[in-house]
């Protein structure tokens, strides 16, 4: 089915002509007054209007939030997991139009935000109301009257600012833990993508206490580090680009505040010879598994842009996969049968054609696609690119430089020692994939590549439950688990003597 | 003092002039590896990121200088940069070139688009 453009009579999403921060359970227009034209990139025609903030908005942002603090950082974990749960209900409740805003100010297709990125919200929404009502503090007998208690508390106010590729999933990634270990958050979303973020608090603000958190958008250098380097916040938490990375976290040591960063990657994707060992239900989820390097346009941290295939396989192999990239229907985002939608922005897709420029100029062989997609009608002006396989080797840059797009460095491997040798030839250690039916070469395999996360067998699952975060310059910290609660808390001991007699010593 | 591996296209030094005049002060480059800055170049106000051992200075453009993670320099293997400007607001922290421009790094020459 095709849905309808938000803002048109027919659409299911309402849009404002206009909107505004939201800070204290209120919508605030920006202080300076100004506004930036937030655009479709299906179309490269404006959607609305956002707020164009100013550091003033983050102080407000941040009162707002630390007015809020001690209320929600007392309340029990029982009132805060009801929170995330209505949350979590609501959202569910109103997928199919998250769903729509999403596709439309993003561009990816809405097949994919109505299967993962909102139905993987809401999940995680739950599991972390869920998390805080099964966490329990530890006590220790250190001796028979002395007891260590440890108690979590929570961090106070924290700074969260995140990507445009998942604008939303990365917003519920960030705010349910933080938000079930009792902080407030201040959420700035990523400039090409501010807009569902908005619609997600219009969607929530009813079932959440004011304050708790508050979006504020706007350009990065004027109020990313008006909020990274505020001395009012407890944390920052950062999903972005290495450069950035190292600045948030430099900043955060100036305030001597923890950070996390998941940054970027250029995962591997490796398939042994024995995926074609028979040509069955798996064989077919293995090439399935190769062309998700055009999952939401390939704009993912993780995404498998280095596919490595043995060598005795390759050219079978390439050729089935090769017919499925060509099947990919690229259009309309809002066409439940489109599974290509356009790149963010302008800026992405321009780069994205000077890498494949780069990668003929190094000697890469095109093997499919490499150019911008020719597109009719509305959607003449989009930013669409083809899906492009690339094969070359791994020291030419296309297989060393993340370029975020829907192109796939393609080489091949003789053994496992090689795949592994390349597989970790690389700055990057965020995510990888192996595909065999060898169950002890998988495990084998999976433990000595350097990344934080091995699907095996599988790739882009991203389940609440399985911790997610880079090695390398890929990032520090971890996210999607419960663990996070111990990245949003402090620990509170109590030390405790229960003896009457003094130590003696003066 | 090593080999000026950075240039820069009139427009961006146009850019630079305007930023430092805006601003009263200089300011500084760091390459983006990639992700969702997209292999941008990062501008600074002079002095904003701390630059560490681990980068390379690859020169300075009108006195402002431009840096690179030796990591990525290594792994890229590109000798020249040009420094240009391109339409569309910057990513993450990084300074605007100008309304609705930003800063972007090339290869010389042949990468350079014919518009």
């Amino acid at each position: 089915m095709k849905y309808s453009a938000p803002g048109t009579p027919a659409s299911i999403v309402e849009v404002a002509p206009r909107y505004e921060n939201f800070i204290g359970g209120k919508w605030l227009a920006p202080t300076q007054g100004k506004y930036r034209v937030d655009l479709s990139p299906a179309t490269a025609k404006p959607i609305t209007e956002v707020a164009d903030s100013t550091p003033e908005d983050v102080e407000l942002a941040l009162d707002a939030a630390h007015a809020a603090k001690d209320g929600w950082g007392e309340a029990s974990a029982t009132q805060r997991a009801e929170v995330l749960n209505a949350i979590a209900d609501v959202i569910e409740k109103n997928k199919e139009s998250l769903a729509v805003a999403e596709s439309w100010e993003n561009g990816k297709p809405v097949r994919e935000t109505l299967a993962a990125d909102i139905p993987l919200m809401v999940d995680h929404f739950r599991y972390f109301a869920a998390a805080a009502r099964a966490e329990e503090g530890r006590s220790t007998e250190i001796e028979k009257d002395l007891i260590a208690y440890h108690f979590r508390e929570p961090l106070g106010v924290v700074g969260q600012i995140i990507p445009f590729n998942f604008p939303l999933l990365m917003a519920a990634w960030k705010l349910a833990p933080a938000l079930a270990a009792g902080n407030c958050s201040v959420l700035k979303p990523a400039s090409p993508t501010p807009w569902s973020v908005l619609k997600l608090m219009e969607t929530i603000e009813d079932v959440l206490p004011p304050g708790v958190i508050n979006v504020v958008t706007g350009p990065g250098a004027e109020i990313g580090k008006a909020l990274a380097a505020n001395t009012r916040i407890a944390k920052v938490s950062f999903t972005g680009e290495t450069v950035t990375g190292r600045l948030i976290m430099q900043y955060a040591a100036q305030n001597l505040i923890p950070s996390t960063v998941e940054l970027g990657g250029k995962s591997p994707n490796i398939f042994f010879s024995d995926v074609m060992a028979h040509d069955d239900e798996f064989f077919d989820k293995a090439i399935e598994g190769l062309v998700l390097f055009a999952f939401n346009k390939g704009e993912v941290c993780t995404a498998p842009s280095r596919a490595l295939i043995q060598a005795d396989i390759y050219e079978e192999f390439m050729a089935r996969c090769l017919a499925r990239i060509a099947a990919i229907r690229q259009g309309n985002p809002l066409d439940t049968d489109t599974q290509m939608g356009p790149q963010v922005s302008k800026q992405q897709i321009e780069k994205i054609s000077s890498y494949v420029d780069i990668g003929r100029n190094e000697g890469a062989e095109v093997l499919i696609g490499g150019s911008r997609a020719k597109m009719e009608g509305e959607f003449a002006d989009g930013y669409y690119f083809q899906p492009t396989v690339l094969k070359g080797e791994n020291k030419m840059r296309v297989f060393q430089e993340e370029i975020f797009g829907p192109v796939l460095a393609v080489t091949t491997f003789a053994d496992d020692e090689e795949a592994l040798a390349i597989a970790n030839d690389t700055l990057y250690g965020l995510g990888a994939g192996v595909w065999t039916r060898d169950g002890t070469r998988a495990y084998k395999m999976g433990r000595k590549i350097k990344a934080g996360r091995v699907w095996t067998n599988c790739y882009h699952q991203y389940p609440a439950g399985a911790a997610f975060g880079g090695y390398k310059i890929s990032g520090i910290g971890r996210e999607n688990h419960r663990m996070m609660l111990d990245h949003y808390s402090q620990t509170k001991n109590l030390l405790v003597s229960y003896s009457t007699k003094p130590l003696g010593l003066f | 003092m090593s080999e000026q591996r950075i240039t820069a296209t009139p427009a961006a030094r146009q850019a630079i002039a305007r930023l430092r005049a805006e601003r009263g002060s200089g300011v500084m480059f760091v390459q983006s590896g990639g992700c969702c800055a997209g292999s941008t170049p990062m501008c600074y106000a002079e002095g904003e990121f701390v630059i560490g051992d681990i980068d390379v200075l690859l020169g300075s453009i009108d006195s402002s200088p431009f840096y690179i993670d030796r990591r990525l320099d290594e792994a890229w293997h590109q000798e020249q940069f040009v420094l240009d400007v391109a339409d569309g607001e910057p990513e993450d922290f990084s300074l605007a070139a100008g309304d609705n421009l930003h800063f972007v790094t090339r290869q010389p020459p042949c990468a350079v688009p014919a518009d």
